[in-house]
């Protein structure tokens, strides 16, 4: 299988290489194209972002104004903060110069003079790479000024990185815009979306460094290529990384719909020890987890992984086997969510503090009956009543995985009923969405 | 005590202005060069960025609060990052978070009393591959087992003997 985002060509991260194997030929080729061909090709590809919704690019791109007399602006979305996402990372490192091609092709589609790559501030040495990259394409000619000489168009764009300083939510894209500005990195109510009114009021788009990395193969071997890749209604590659307990864990880049069995088993290597697959977190940390008898026959592609009852999010395998203690992870990723919760919403900062609680209660052994419904309720109080979807990245763990997991849950609570909690959780239900709504 | 930034840094600072449309932008860069320069965030930093980016004090302080990478009190001179979060805690990120904390005898945000080492119990670091992992200032050391953390920490103490 052909590789798209991450090649296996020796020395690909150094610039003459990569334009020794055709790099950049994709930017000459669609600046010689109208801005709305370019748009038409990314649309008709199929391309879905890669940063966590699965959002067509080039629908986001034709929502970018024609007519404004404010610049435009694209950021890259390197935050690549979700646990169990360490994907982006490679793109720094091994094929900086497709990320910076594929920025080109995207500011010349979108009429954006300027681009900020947001990359999160942990990732220092991918920084220095990534920036060395940029400064070896812009000393070449390829970026800036430069670039109207050496492409032999009118158009050029700047790039810049900004690094981030330790906060999951500025990958939410409304916070990294308040991040770039200099501000804290607080999400925005939307509308406005940023297509109208992104960074500093201008109109910005914003997508993931692997959807924009797939730019410039699909510019050169065309859409139709593309979209036969994989399956159809989500084509391409994704970058699968896989962690946790398989004997092979890294990043795999494999066609949309490659079987979840396949990814785990042949290229991870399977289970440590062989033992059994209690649960799985198919797309990042904030997607909902399956049991392991639900694996079989699963797709990693978006549409598949709605129809089994999670999403691909940032295509994140986290395998746990059957020793895990589920409750232990489940307390450990909603101390995570109540730790990156920016404040802004009663729901989201509260009721994250409350799932941690309850789920270090039940951790410490002090649970009761009663807990394991509180649990869901509070879950369902977050969801849909928030700013921003990291209130839904928090509950959906807790909801799917309490649902999932029931007889798990109630056998790790004592049987004694906690008066005080279960009225509670009475005076709540009102409110809660109706339990048979939860696909089991 | 007076904070001023080196004329080094200062051009520094001005490159990064130059890279948006407004000068605010240019405040978390201007605080992680602080940061080297003056080891953490005072009172005094603050003045300065916000005179330098022409913000108010208010403003600079929240940014800094907001992000977990600034710091406002001194850190050690080795700052050890341990990542518990999920794919490293399945690999024995707990094990190690404590080992670390054994041995050099501090919780959470403490600092030895030499001033050499500080720790942190970090969220996930994109390291989940390579798990468990734990950084040292800038560098992450990845695929650790016990043996590995005790000859980066040996190594550490002797670099600074
Ligand atoms: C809490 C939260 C964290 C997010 N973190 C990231 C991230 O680290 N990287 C990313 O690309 N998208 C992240 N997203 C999704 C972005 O908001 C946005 O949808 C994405 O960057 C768009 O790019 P794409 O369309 O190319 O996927 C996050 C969303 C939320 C709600
Ligand atoms: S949902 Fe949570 S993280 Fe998002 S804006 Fe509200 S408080 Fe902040
Ligand atoms: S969970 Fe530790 S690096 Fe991702």
């Amino acid at each position: 299988m052909e590789k798209i985002v991450l090649p296996e060509i020796e020395n690909f991260h150094i610039l003459d290489v990569f334009v020794e194997n055709g790099g950049f030929t994709a930017a000459k080729k669609a600046f010689s194209q109208s801005t709305d061909d370019i748009i038409d090709q990314v649309k008709k590809s199929g391309l879905r972002g890669r940063g966590g919704a699965a959002f067509s690019a080039g629908l986001k791109w034709s929502f970018m104004p024609k007519t404004t007399d404010k610049p435009k602006y694209l950021c890259i979305n390197g935050d690549e903060s979700e646990p169990g996402s360490f994907k982006d990372r490679q793109i720094f490192e091994y094929n900086p110069h497709q990320l910076i091609e594929g920025i080109l092709i995207t500011c010349y589609a979108i009429g954006a003079k300027t681009a900020y790559i947001y990359i999160r501030g942990e990732y220092h040495k991918w920084i220095k790479l990534m920036q060395k990259a940029l400064d070896d394409a812009y000393a070449a000619g390829y970026v800036g000024e430069a670039m109207k000489e050496k492409f032999g168009t009118e158009f050029f764009c700047n790039i810049y990185i900004h690094k981030g300083a330790g906060a999951y939510i500025c990958g939410e894209e409304s916070s990294l815009m308040n991040s770039v500005e200099g501000k804290r990195g607080y999400p925005r109510v939307k509308p406005p979306f940023p297509a109208q009114n992104g960074l500093w009021g201008c109109p910005t788009t914003i997508n993931n460094v692997e959807t924009i990395t797939n730019i410039p193969p699909i510019i050169n071997k065309g859409w139709e290529w593309f979209s036969k890749i994989g399956e159809p209604k989500h084509p391409g590659t994704i970058l699968f990384g896989v962690s946790g307990h398989v004997n092979k864990p890294g990043v795999y880049e494999l066609p949309s719909g490659t079987l979840l069995t396949d990814i785990i088993y042949n290229y991870a290597g399977g289970v440590p020890g062989n033992k059994r697959i209690l649960c799985v977190i198919p797309g990042g940390s904030s997607m909902p987890p399956l049991r392991g008898d639900q694996l079989e026959g699963v797709k990693m592609d978006a549409e598949s992984l709605r129809a089994a009852g999670s999403a691909i999010g940032t295509g994140g395998i986290m395998v746990m086997d059957e020793d895990t203690d589920l409750v232990k992870v489940l307390a450990r990723l909603s101390h995570f969510y109540h730790h990156e919760s920016c404040g802004q919403c009663t729901p989201c900062r509260e009721g994250t503090g409350w799932l941690e609680k309850i789920l270090k209660r039940i951790l410490a052994g002090n649970g009761s009956v009663s807990d394991v419904d509180l649990l869901i309720t509070v879950a369902n109080q977050i969801e849909g009543n928030t700013i921003c979807a990291l209130g839904e990245a928090a509950a959906w763990p807790v909801r799917f995985m309490v649902t999932r997991f029931r007889d798990y849950f109630e056998a790790r609570v004592s049987k004694e009923v906690n008066l005080q909690v279960a009225n509670k959780v009475h005076s709540m239900r009102e409110t809660a969405r109706p339990l048979a709504e939860v696909k089991n | 005590m007076e904070f001023k930034f080196t004329q080094e840094n200062v051009e520094r600072i001005n490159k990064e202005i130059a890279k948006y449309p407004v000068k605010k932008s240019a405040v978390m860069a201007s605080l992680y060069i602080a940061q080297e320069q003056n080891g953490f965030i005072s009172s005094e930093v603050i003045k300065e960025i916000a005179t330098l980016l022409e913000m108010t004090p208010e403003d600079v302080l929240g940014v800094v609060t907001f992000y977990t990478m600034y710091f406002q009190k001194p850190m050690g001179k080795h700052h050890i990052q341990v990542c518990t979060n999920v794919s490293c805690m399945l690999r024995g990120g707990y094990d190690i978070w404590n080992q670390v904390k054994d041995k050099l005898g501090i919780g959470n945000m403490e600092v030895t009393g030499d001033g050499k080492f500080s720790l942190e119990e970090v969220e996930c670091m994109g390291s989940c591959g390579t798990a468990p992992m734990i950084a040292v200032n800038e560098d992450y050391f990845e695929n650790l087992t016990k043996d590995k953390v005790d000859k980066i920490l040996g190594s550490l103490s002797q670099t600074l003997s």
